[in-house]
């Protein structure tokens, strides 16, 4: 186990210098002279090397890396092209908003994702699993945009039941904002819900075959005891995995529905950001997503350690 | 509950992407030994002869849509501009007066080009070095594996879109990058059909008659592996699709007037508000056609093969 762990965190720390040096590259090598980028095609060429000398971006690429490095772990992300000041406030008030929607969309598909797998793998084969598997699997594939608008025909413009923005808007009340949540959150929980109810199903149709399911069953236990105590418990397992693993999709899919339904997350700041090539922007948000990406990930590992004995005390590693 | 990890020398017991669940690698393990009649019976499957012949439907659309269409995907009607489904125009018109049925079926093609492409690049970038880190192992397997995991640790999407931004929005740029990112994924496919073959009799044969490595890996392992490649590339298919149509919503794609699904459901879906539903439920609905049919074909190889 603790080798287990130092391999984890090793892992952990190579994602994020491997992160480091790719936003490095994409966001500060490869677009090109940031001097022109901000002062335009038409600003003077020797206005343009000075603003370059005064950025620091005629320095060697590593004294440039190194000095970035630096300053990202000092807390210091950059200043916006765009606004031009610091990056960390927008990029802080950005992050709590998609917080808020990803939390909104796991509160409503784990529960909702575990129960249909549960539900489907006890009726494996009958049409009930049918209709729940076919349901979630054609919900996963199709990306959240057009999921989304088809729900924003369906209840803000046809019904009218539900708000098409995201955002209530300033001072507005909780209920208010929770309400203009709710449409949002629906695509994410589309596409989430097909894979955790598939692994759901899949471990609790492993569980349900094993033996010591038949043991329980066969020592007389009532049915609902053995699928609680017996079968959930080793089924759900995998299942946490997959969750984790899916923050990943989450993230790409907030880009999308943050800009889909207007509201004011990290999605939908790097994508302005993108369209307006503030790069320090656009790096402080994926750094910040990247790094939320990896730690979510190492949280989920660290909870299957501490809910799987086999983990904990295993000679596996 | 048999062990979670997903294959054999991987560090953790997390499989970073594996959102097809324990059914892909079975599938993918399984397709190495597909038989002449598994593949007769994956053409009796309803689901596959559906997802075919929706494909089979937008790949004729996307090869002969000018002359498909009835209207001409870029001419404008300023008297008609959107204009509700009628007999003259069955999908409506939209903002510009264009019709949006001929938009559709001339806006398969980009999406039909850029997908299998960026999905072969990154097939053909996996496999090399999925066969180089499976054949030669050691000190380079344990290094190019260690990377291949970190950058799998990564959510790819969002470092797709940095690099899209940074090399600007174009078909070309799609290709590669979505290609790059898919290479950490089939590599790490490869490499583990390629652990399976290694200590087999016919590899020891090979190398003893003196054999090169390239002819070793590319002569003699790759044919042998070659059907869990297969898999793999269906399966990214599917991921490839759904990125593509996003990427192109968010205007990373083909740029205006060309039509193309997502590009033109960004550019019409505010006048969702005012009622025009059909500009942006149309392409919407062929986009759905598309990702649920590809991954029909996937998931009908994948029982076929698991059975």
């Amino acid at each position: 186990m603790a080798t287990f762990l130092v391999k984890r965190l090793g892992l952990m720390v190579l994602t994020l210098w491997i992160l480091s040096l790719i936003v490095f590259f994409a966001g500060q090598v490869l677009p090109g002279d940031p001097g022109r980028a901000i002062l335009g095609p038409f600003a003077a060429r020797s206005a343009v090397q000075a603003l370059d000398t005064q950025l620091g971006v005629n320095r060697p690429l590593l004294t440039r890396y190194l000095s970035w490095v630096g300053g990202v772990l000092h807390g210091n992300l950059g200043t916006s092209y765009t606004f031009r000041s610091a990056v960390e406030p927008f990029v802080q008030a950005a992050l709590i908003n998609s917080v808020k929607l990803a939390l909104l969309a796991f509160v409503i598909v784990v529960p909702l994702g575990i129960i249909g797998g549960v539900i489907a793998a006890l009726y494996n084969g009958r049409w009930v699993d049918r209709v729940i598997s076919v349901t979630g699997f054609s919900l996963a594939t199709v990306p959240e945009f057009v999921s989304g608008i088809v729900l924003i025909v369906v209840f803000g413009v046809a019904l009218k039941v539900l708000p098409v923005t995201a955002s209530a808007g300033a001072g507005a009340s909780d209920a208010s904002q929770f309400r203009h949540l709710i449409l949002p959150a629906i695509p994410l929980v589309f596409v989430l819900f097909g894979y955790i109810a598939r692994m759901a199903r899949a471990g609790t149709i492993e569980a349900l075959n094993s033996d010591y399911t038949r043991t329980a069953v066969l020592k007389g236990l009532p049915r609902t005891t053995v699928i609680r105590r017996h079968v959930l418990r080793n089924s759900l397992l995998p299942t946490i995995t997959v969750i984790a693993t899916q923050t990943g999709y989450l993230i790409g899919g907030l880009v999308v529905v943050e800009s889909l339904f207007n509201y004011q997350g990290i999605g939908d700041l790097i994508f302005k950001a993108a369209q307006d090539k503030d790069f320090p922007m656009l790096e402080a948000g994926i750094l910040t997503i990247g790094v939320v990406y990896v730690l979510a990930t190492l949280a989920a590992d660290l909870l299957l350690i501490a809910l799987n004995p086999r983990l904990r005390f295993g000679s596996s590693e | 509950m048999t062990d979670i990890t997903a294959e054999p020398g991987a560090p953790t017991p997390i499989d970073p992407v594996a959102p097809l669940g324990p059914g892909a690698q079975v599938a993918v393990a399984a397709a190495s030994r597909a038989t002449p009649a598994q593949w007769r019976l994956l053409a009796r499957k309803p689901t596959f002869l559906v997802g075919a012949a929706i494909v089979v439907f937008w790949v004729v659309c996307a090869i002969f849509g000018h002359q498909i269409a009835p209207y001409n995907p870029l001419a404008q009607q300023l008297l008609a501009t959107n204009a509700a489904p009628s007999g003259a125009h069955w999908f409506g018109t939209d903002p510009l007066g264009r019709d949006v049925l001929s938009r559709v079926i001339v806006g398969a093609r980009d999406i039909l080009i850029i997908t299998p492409l960026a999905t072969i690049l990154g097939t053909i970038l996996g496999t090399a070095l999925g066969l180089a880190m499976g054949y030669f192992g050691g000190a380079f397997d344990l290094v190019t594996g260690r990377i291949v995991e970190a950058v799998l640790a990564l959510p790819s999407f969002i470092i797709a879109f940095l690099f899209l931004v940074a090399v600007g929005p174009s078909t070309g740029s799609l290709i590669v990058v979505i290609g790059f990112v898919f290479t950490p994924l089939i590599a790490r496919t490869v490499r583990a059909a390629v652990l399976a073959e290694r200590h087999l009799d016919y590899l020891s044969a090979a190398r003893l008659l003196g054999e090169s490595p390239a002819r070793v890996m590319f002569g003699e392992i790759l044919p042998n592996v070659l059907p869990a490649i297969l898999v793999e590339f269906t399966i990214r298919l599917g991921y490839a699709v759904f990125t593509v149509a996003t990427l192109s919503f968010l205007g990373f794609g083909v740029q205006p007037p060309t039509p193309d699904w997502g590009a033109d459901i960004a550019a019409d879906y505010i006048g969702l508000t005012a009622g025009y539903w059909w500009q942006t439920l149309f392409p919407a609905l062929a986009i759905a056609s598309l990702v649920i049919s590809v991954n029909l074909i996937t998931d009908s190889i994948e029982q076929v093969l698991a059975a």
